[in-house]
């Protein structure tokens, strides 16, 4: 179900769409920005009183969200890779099942793509830098 | 009600995306869409090729049904909640694309020169979206996570690896639109 509100929402808000995430590298729309600093805003609110136990899981119980290892190379480069697919396929992995959901069949390349690029980073895992 | 067909503003879009994130995080889950590209993978048996793939995909079928969701939810939304998909973006960009080929920007929800069904006859185009498509996989484990993984829910955290990665994530897509776009299209 929440799904089926996020696909709803990646499709509406348009953040799915190509044309879109063009936009957006070329800094001429505050759309994109608007969309991912409002929930960021309000997902650091809602982080905080998480931390604070004033909201917990849906069993009454204190949620831990772990933190993430350090490092620079990792994030780095492996972000960078990331954004070259990003602008050139013009859609990151939530919106390419949204896309398949609309019919947009050639997204299906884009999926099976990135199942490749996963699998190839698990043959090199061991031989990038960390 | 006719709000709804039309394209939602940042202000509705943004905030329903960290609800999404929190109603996740309240269920004992996170918010990470790339994490399924790797069960898939775990899934096709890649657990033979690599300890990477060798885990319990069986503790993540929540996420494949948010997939599943993502599926729908497109679905739904693109039949049912939307009178135009067009995307209305600056003109200036739409200006910039038209030279560069993309004859329906402004006009459609993606690309022609990308996502038409005639793509599957031109291995040229083929090709950029499998690469596209590889880079995203590849990057977005590498970096340890994607848009919703980094940008939403580690910067919400305020995790500086993820601040890391988005500087990553916008650096690759700038040199991507800037410098590699000219040569591509």
């Amino acid at each position: 179900m929440v799904g089926v509100i996020f696909g709803i929402t990646m499709f509406k808000s348009e953040a799915a769409s190509w044309f879109r995430i063009y936009e957006m590298f070329q800094f001429k729309s505050f759309h994109m920005y608007g969309i991912i600093g409002s929930a960021l805003a309000l997902g650091v609110v809602f982080v905080q009183l998480i931390k604070k136990g004033k909201i917990r899981n849906f069993d009454g119980e204190q949620i831990i969200i772990p933190p993430k290892a350090m490092s620079v190379p990792r994030y780095l480069l492996g972000g960078l890779f990331f954004g070259f697919g990003w602008a050139l396929a013009g859609a990151c992995p939530g919106p390419m099942f949204t896309l398949t959901g609309a019919g947009y069949w050639p997204i299906l390349v884009v999926i099976a793509g990135a199942v490749g690029g996963t699998f190839v980073y698990g043959l090199l895992k061991d031989k990038l830098p960390h | 009600m006719e709000l709804i067909f039309e394209p939602w503003p940042w202000y509705v879009s943004g905030p329903m995306i960290a609800v999404i994130m929190l109603l996740l995080l309240m269920s004992g889950k996170n918010f990470g869409m790339s994490s399924n590209l790797r069960t898939f993978c775990t899934i096709a048996g890649a657990g033979k090729a690599s300890d990477f793939f060798k885990f319990d995909w069986k503790a993540q079928r929540w996420n494949l049904l948010v997939v599943a969701g993502a599926v729908i939810g497109g679905f739904i939304a693109m039949n049912y909640l939307t009178a135009d998909p067009a995307v209305k973006i600056n003109e200036d960009v739409v200006v910039q694309l038209r030279e560069l080929g993309f004859s329906t920007a402004g006009q459609a929800y993606l690309p022609e020169k990308l996502f038409s069904a005639d793509v599957f006859t031109q291995p040229a185009t083929l090709g950029l979206l499998l690469l596209g498509g590889f880079l995203v996989g590849f990057g977005a484990r590498y970096a340890g996570g994607c848009t919703s993984g980094h940008a939403i829910s580690g910067m919400s955290n305020l995790q500086l690896p993820s601040l890391i990665a988005v500087i990553g994530f916008f650096a690759g897509g700038l040199i991507m639109i800037n410098f590699l776009f000219p040569l591509i299209f």
